[in-house]
């Protein structure tokens, strides 16, 4: 079971002269919790519309367990669109067993699962409630319900994290643990880095329709440039600009934070920041998600400068 | 249909149905409708059985002889005697008595609070006549019994040179009319009804939750199934009510026979009319994303039901054999509404109406693909309107 895996394989779609997707490719193992992040318009609602089906691609193809996604594969991924939605005037339980049998499972099953899921997510004594009339937090419960009560074997959540209170997060967090142990691929958009970066195995950076870094947490991070943060209290402003390879990043108000180009001399650096007086902390620094993501978001920032204005040069 | 999109299509077309058929506004409409048949049925009840309300005169003991002839001429008049003048007239003053009658010398007198009753002036005329004619045969020594019946013997003898049309009594009339305005309501209230459920999956996004599991072929045949169940309990339920109540009331004294033949054709009907308009409101509700714009594009499908509807009441029941009604009869767009009509009012060929039944099939058999192809493009488009040209166009 822990071989399968969802892939996406060069998945293309355009809406006339906008290129929505270009080339999405990625996968997502069973037992993993895979994190999807990107600005807004960056692509990763359409991939999951397109993994499910609720839109055609261009081209390219969704695999599971190597072979294509087809229609009856899509009955076992669970869903939960960024757009949410229920049947406004149709009772909680009742439409969670609707949408279980519609997946395919037997009355008992849905009325069984129901019941196991609403108590899980803790709206077990909603069921009765027409779904407009409950709380805007139990109605997103009730939409994690809907994803997970066909029991399914694939979980494609888009902001799953939007708009719950911290409870429901832990309780939402927990839930997607379980099934990814349980040997579920799990995907998840989300703009909650640290919640991203807390819970997910792997994490896929979007942007513009293509995947631009893909990989474990520490691995992306690590992968990064090496950063080290100096506090040597006594050193003048700029001590560091001299060194060779290094860029200071930050030195605004205390510690300063230094990005190593490869190969620079770690030491040296040490050496410099000890001739200023004492050192308080000499630390490696891995980048943060968030630091990662705004890396990317800032390259395309500059991508854009450099094609408008022909700038070229310095790189933020 | 593999097993698999059958049960899909079926779940959905039952979900369909029980919600709907749990909303307060449709349960209201049926009763509604129920009590307009049941209604209609009681009144005309009363208009031919019991006509106008019986005419109570008040009549003193020595004129109780004018009562029988009174009757005979008018057999709403019911005569009863009074003792003496002046409670005869408080009667009538109290409203107790429509009339106080007295023979006079010349005739008859009658007291009444204002004005006389046409009828009942009719039926004293009458008797007051024969009276005076009854007295002068007495006089020149006949017998006014044999005058009468003499008289009543005489007929009048018809010949006509060209054969009558075809007996077309009310009776069939109404009954044609009543079953087309059931089914007419019908379709009113149940295309619109589609429409709004494809809206309301759209307005409140479940949509995207559900195209994740069906197909929108699926989606869309299941809430047409569905609401079409409904549209023909109702018709089971008000047309059922209405021919029980037409039978107690003696209202459609019919042979059943007859009305079994009108009621399978109308079935017939429905369900041609019910395929080719119902997949064209779920199109027209999947280029909208609010309810409110609903009216704006179902506007188109709506109109044919209509005019046909205002063509045929307004000109069959004058003149069953237009020629205009009977070119659009064989239109697909307008014969739901006009064939039946015509073949209620028994003036449609029999090779008409299958003809324009084949016709009607057809175009719905290949409307199936063009609602499909609209409903795929345009339902998961929310936000502005979506053209039925942009629809259509789209891949």
């Amino acid at each position: 079971m822990g071989h399968r895996r969802l892939e996406v394989d060069g998945v293309s779609k355009r809406y006339g002269e906008t290129v929505a997707l270009d080339a999405m490719t990625f996968d997502v193992h069973a037992g993993e919790i895979f994190g999807f992040v990107g600005s807004n318009g960056a692509g990763k609602t359409t991939t999951m519309r397109i993994a499910l089906g609720v839109l055609a691609a261009d081209a390219g193809e969704v695999r599971w367990d190597g072979a294509p996604v087809t229609h009856r594969t899509r009955n076992r991924i669970g869903y939960m669109p960024e757009e949410r939605g229920l049947y406004p005037r149709m009772r909680a339980g009742e439409q969670l067993e609707y949408l279980a049998r519609l997946h395919g499972l037997s009355r008992s099953e849905a009325s069984r699962a129901t019941r196991q899921w609403t108590e899980r997510l803790g709206v077990a004594s909603r069921i009765g409630d027409e779904v407009q009339k409950l709380s805007l937090g139990n109605q997103q419960r009730v939409q994690l319900a809907a994803a997970l009560v066909h029991d399914p074997e694939i979980l494609v959540l888009d902001e799953p994290f939007s708009g719950l209170d911290p409870v429901a997060v832990d309780v939402m967090s927990q839930v997607l643990r379980d099934k990814a142990d349980a040997g579920v691929p799990v995907i998840f958009s989300s703009h909650q880095l640290e919640l991203v970066e807390r819970l997910c195995d792997r994490v896929g950076i979007v942007r513009s329709g293509a995947m631009v870094a893909c990989g474990a947490v520490g691995e992306l991070r690590s992968g990064g440039a090496e950063r080290i943060l100096v506090d040597a209290p006594q050193a003048p402003p700029g001590w560091a600009a001299g060194l060779p390879g290094v860029t200071v990043v930050g030195d605004a108000t205390g510690p300063t934070l230094l990005e190593l180009a490869p190969g620079a001399d770690d030491q040296a650096v040490l050496r410099a920041a000890l001739a200023t007086g004492p050192v308080r902390e000499f630390a490696r620094r891995l980048p943060s998600l968030t630091d990662l993501f705004r890396h990317v978001v800032s390259n395309e920032h500059t991508e854009h400068t450099e094609h408008v204005e022909d700038t070229g040069g310095t790189a933020a | 249909m593999n097993r698999t999109a059958r049960e899909a299509v079926g779940l959905i077309a039952q979900r369909e149905l029980t919600m709907r058929l749990r909303s307060r506004a449709f349960r209201i409409t049926l009763v509604l409708m129920v009590l307009m048949v049941v209604g209609m049925n009681i009144a005309l009840h009363l208009a031919h059985n019991s006509g106008p309300s019986i005419i109570r005169i008040g009549l003193l003991r020595q004129d109780t002889a004018l009562s029988a002839p009174l009757q005979a001429a008018d057999r709403n008049v019911a005569a009863v005697t009074v003792p003496d003048l002046a409670s005869g007239q408080s009667d009538v003053r109290k409203g107790t008595l429509a009339a106080f009658v007295r023979s006079g010398p010349d005739g008859l007198a009658v007291t009444v609070a204002k004005t006389l009753d046409p009828t009942l002036g009719g039926a004293l005329t009458t008797v007051a006549r024969e009276r005076a004619l009854a007295a002068q045969i007495i006089r020149l020594g006949g017998d006014p019994v044999l005058v009468a019946r003499a008289a009543g013997a005489a007929t009048v003898h018809v010949t006509s040179l060209q054969p009558p049309a075809p007996a077309r009594d009310q009776q069939r009339l109404i009954f044609g009319i009543v079953v087309r305005l059931l089914l007419y309501l019908t379709f009113m209230i149940c295309g619109p009804l589609i429409a709004q459920g494809v809206v309301e999956e759209k307005s409140s996004r479940v949509v995207e939750l559900l195209l994740a599991t069906v197909r929108p072929w699926q989606l869309m045949v299941g809430k047409v199934l569905g609401t079409g169940a409904l549209g023909l309990l109702q018709i089971v339920v008000v047309g059922g009510a209405g021919l029980i109540s037409a039978r107690l009331a003696r209202t459609l004294t019919l042979p059943l026979s007859g009305s079994l033949g009108t009621l399978a054709w109308s079935l017939a009907w429905f369900l041609a009319g019910f395929a080719l308009f119902s997949l064209l409101f779920a199109a027209a509700g999947s280029l909208v994303s609010r309810q409110e714009d609903l009216s704006g594009v179902q506007f188109p499908v709506l109109a044919p039901i209509i005019i046909a509807w205002v063509l045929g009441i307004s000109t069959l029941p004058g003149h069953p054999d237009s020629g205009l009604v009977a070119a659009l009869s064989m239109v697909p767009f307008f014969a739901p509404v006009l064939m039946p009509m015509r073949i209620a009012l028994g003036t449609a060929p029999v090779w008409q109406a299958f003809t324009a039944l084949g016709l009607t099939l057809l175009l719905a058999f290949l409307m199936v693909r063009l609602a499909s192809r609209i409903y795929r493009n345009s339902v998961l488009r929310s936000g502005a309107r979506v053209t039925w040209r942009e629809a259509l166009r789209a891949a």
